[in-house]
């Protein structure tokens, strides 16, 4: 049985949306990533069991063949994942249109409308165009089609940080939608040369050689946060709506991941990438003050792990990549869920603003610590049984380097996500906000994000025979939960000695400068210096050109203006006595040549 | 409650488990516990299998994840604090504001 793309469900599911409202929305809402995921699993699913890979709704144009729907294993698994991410965003943006939540004292700091009450429709048809693009990419098996959602993504996803409706929001949209629609330029710029070298324009292996390789590369690094062009990433997040990010952080990077697993298995530069993502990060998310940017700064050191593991390219890493991604939706998605709860009933994200919340807070602060212990990859939880393979994978393949940086910023993920972030929202000093727990509908999409994040660490062959390649792993050994339980306890103990210490930096109302300085404020300064410059030099020619041009011109006015000699009228009189004058000399000198 | 003086009544801040020093003094008690416990669980290791022994295990032998952990911890934060000494900058830096201007701006432990 043969199932429509996916991604045509949530458009014309978009349009019903934009129509609809109350209770008819919100079960459009929920049952459309619901159908999506069933007609998914039961069509393309099992043919895909059962035959293998499947091309379908192919079309020719121009002499290129256009695939619109590829389901294979690996591109199943990412339709699977967001189907259920949509599913878990849409329990949790339920309450959308209903009002502030009771409660909720974000109205003392000026928040009259944290949830996005006043872009409701915006949002849920945003998201939902959002999550049927992402689907269309994944399920792209050639580059033009792939440019196509790639670019959507951008467009449809910039209205759920627009829908924030702040000065700032739209200025961090507007960069956010030039950073995505260059990456898009880039991804059809490579697309066509790959098309002119080899006649086909498939979405498959990529070699990284020449310069298609390289723009094609660049155009995935952008959207998976590479380093140097990852600030979209910190920037974006913090500055959308508290639903509107749990649904941001789960698709354009996931989008981006598949796509480098799907072109660039084995590219030796990304293992040094990647490993480079999963280290810088850390640093700064200890430093940052603003907790949904902090996660940002983690999405960024989890996909590295994800991007290192594509680069080692064996099977066993890949799986781990594209295992851990699966795993980091659910967990990540989780931890945004659970800041945007807290955003959602104080109006606050800050951690210098933010502490004793599980007075008021403690269901939400509970299922936090799960996303945390799941990031922290705790034994029993998801990150436990994916990123492991990936470790294994380096050691394995003799990266015994990359291994010892990946094991610190295992370490550096505890850190910020699996302490930081529960310990300054929900302990910490006591910040005296007296709320209550956010709407039910929002505790409903963490406990189901909470029971998989358990789930997928406690059976983790369920999600092991998804994986795109056949392997033997089995995460759990005496040795594997030992030394990850080493690991942390003993990093925790760290924390505790730092903070007991004093030595553990503050929080503070402060920004920590990134790449993203580059062209927020040294590309406007270069463009005010240089183009001064160039303005006080282009001013300086054409004066003195000008006063040049003038002299000519008084000159020429002198000489040939209307009072001037050479131009002056003659009266015909005068013309007639000059002529006689003439004809006078010419006789005279005829009658002296001749010596008449 | 209580009665305040102009008579209303005050809210009294709820009082969490985690404000009462007994229950932290516990709490890092049974933790400090956890980690005697891990410390010795090294000597499970030794009948364990590693299937895929990284050449810092084999040459430390003892004590590498524990070690590496603490460690770990330590670096990232003593790195993190001239990091920000040099990256630190007011919280409306991008909109015009320029260094960061201490304690004025606020923060806390």
């Amino acid at each position: 049985m043969t199932s429509l793309p996916p991604f045509v469900l949530f458009f014309v599911g978009a349009l019903v949306v934009a129509l609809t409202k109350g209770a008819v929305r919100k079960a459009v809402v929920l049952g459309v990533p619901l159908v999506g995921l069933g007609s998914l699993w039961m069509g393309a699913g099992q043919d895909v069991a059962a035959s293998g890979p499947q091309l379908l709704y192919q079309l020719e144009l121009i002499g290129y063949t256009l695939t619109p729907f590829r389901a294979d294993k690996l591109s199943l698994l990412f339709g699977y994942l967001f189907h259920i991410a949509a599913f878990l965003g849409f329990v949790y943006a339920l309450h959308l249109g209903d009002g502030a939540p009771d409660g909720s004292v974000a109205e003392d700091v000026g928040e009259d409308d944290v949830v996005g009450n006043g872009t409701a429709t915006l949002q849920h048809v945003a998201a939902m165009l959002y999550a049927g693009s992402a689907l269309g990419a994944v399920f792209a098996g050639d580059f033009i089609t792939l440019f196509v959602f790639w670019e959507l993504l951008a467009i449809t996803s910039v209205f759920l940080i627009w829908a924030r409706d702040s000065e700032r929001s739209y200025a961090t949209g507007f960069r956010y939608l030039i950073i995505h629609v260059v990456s898009g330029v880039l991804l059809l710029s490579a697309a066509l040369m790959i098309a002119h070298r080899t006649g086909s324009i498939e979405f498959g292996a990529v070699p990284l050689q020449g310069a298609a390789g390289w723009i094609l590369l660049l155009s995935f690094g952008i959207k998976a946060g590479f380093p140097l062009v990852h600030n979209w990433i910190t920037e974006a997040y913090p500055e959308s709506t508290p639903t509107g990010t749990v649904f941001l952080s789960a698709f354009t990077t996931k989008v981006a991941v598949y796509a480098l697993a799907r072109s660039f298995a084995g590219a030796d530069p990304l293992i040094y990438i990647g490993t480079a993502m999963t280290f810088f990060p850390i640093f700064y998310a200890v430093l940052e003050n603003d907790l949904r940017r902090v996660l940002g700064y983690s999405m960024i050191n989890q996909i590295g792990f994800m991007v290192a593991g594509i680069g080692i390219g064996t099977a066993m890493a890949v799986n781990g990549a594209v295992a851990h991604a699966f795993a980091d939706v659910i967990f990540k998605g989780l931890l945004f869920m659970s800041m945007g709860a807290v955003m959602t009933m104080t109006g606050r994200t800050k951690g210098t603003d933010l502490g004793g919340l599980y007075k008021t807070m403690p269901i939400t602060a509970t299922l936090c610590i799960f996303g945390a212990a799941a990031i922290s990859a705790f034994p029993l939880f998801s990150a436990f049984v994916t990123k492991s393979m990936i470790m294994v994978a380096a050691v394995d393949e003799h990266h015994y380097i990359v291994w010892l940086f990946m094991l610190f910023a295992s370490a550096g993920v505890l850190e910020h996500a699996g302490i930081k972030i529960p310990y300054f929202a929900f302990f910490a000093h006591d910040s005296g906000i007296r709320t209550k727990e956010p709407p039910k509908n929002m505790l409903v999409a963490m406990s189901i994000g909470a029971v998989l994040c358990v789930l997928i660490g406690v059976f983790p062959g369920q999600l092991y025979a998804l994986l795109p390649f056949e392997m033997d792993y089995h995460p759990y050994d005496t040795y594997h939960v030992v030394t990850q339980m080493q690991l942390l306890v003993f990093g925790a103990l760290g924390f505790i000695t730092l903070v007991k210490s004093g030595i553990y930096p503050d929080e503070k109302r402060a920004v920590h400068i990134d790449a993203e300085v580059l062209y927020r404020r040294l590309g406007p300064w270069l463009v005010r210096t240089v183009g001064g410059a160039v303005a006080r030099v282009d001013a300086a020619v054409r004066a003195s050109v000008m006063g040049v041009v003038g002299s000519v011109l008084g000159a020429a006015d002198r000489s040939h203006g209307q009072m001037g000699p050479l131009a002056r009228s003659w009266p015909s009189g005068s013309m007639v006595l000059w002529v006689a004058i003439l004809l006078a000399a010419y006789l005279l000198f005829y009658l002296w040549e001749f010596g008449l | 409650m209580s009665h305040g003086q102009d008579g209303h009544h005050e809210v009294k801040p709820p009082e969490g488990w985690m404000d009462r020093p007994d229950t932290v003094k516990r709490l890092l008690q049974v933790f400090y516990v956890l980690c005697g416990v891990l410390f010795l669980a090294e000597f499970l290791l030794l009948g364990a299998e590693n299937a895929h022994p990284h050449p810092l295990e084999e040459r430390m032998r003892f004590f590498v994840y524990p070690v590496y952990g603490f460690i770990s911890f330590w670096f990232l934060v003593l790195v993190a604090r001239p990091m920000r000494t040099l990256l630190i900058r007011s919280e409306d830096y991008y909109e015009g504001g320029g260094a960061y201007r201490g304690d004025e701006e606020g923060g806390h432990d």
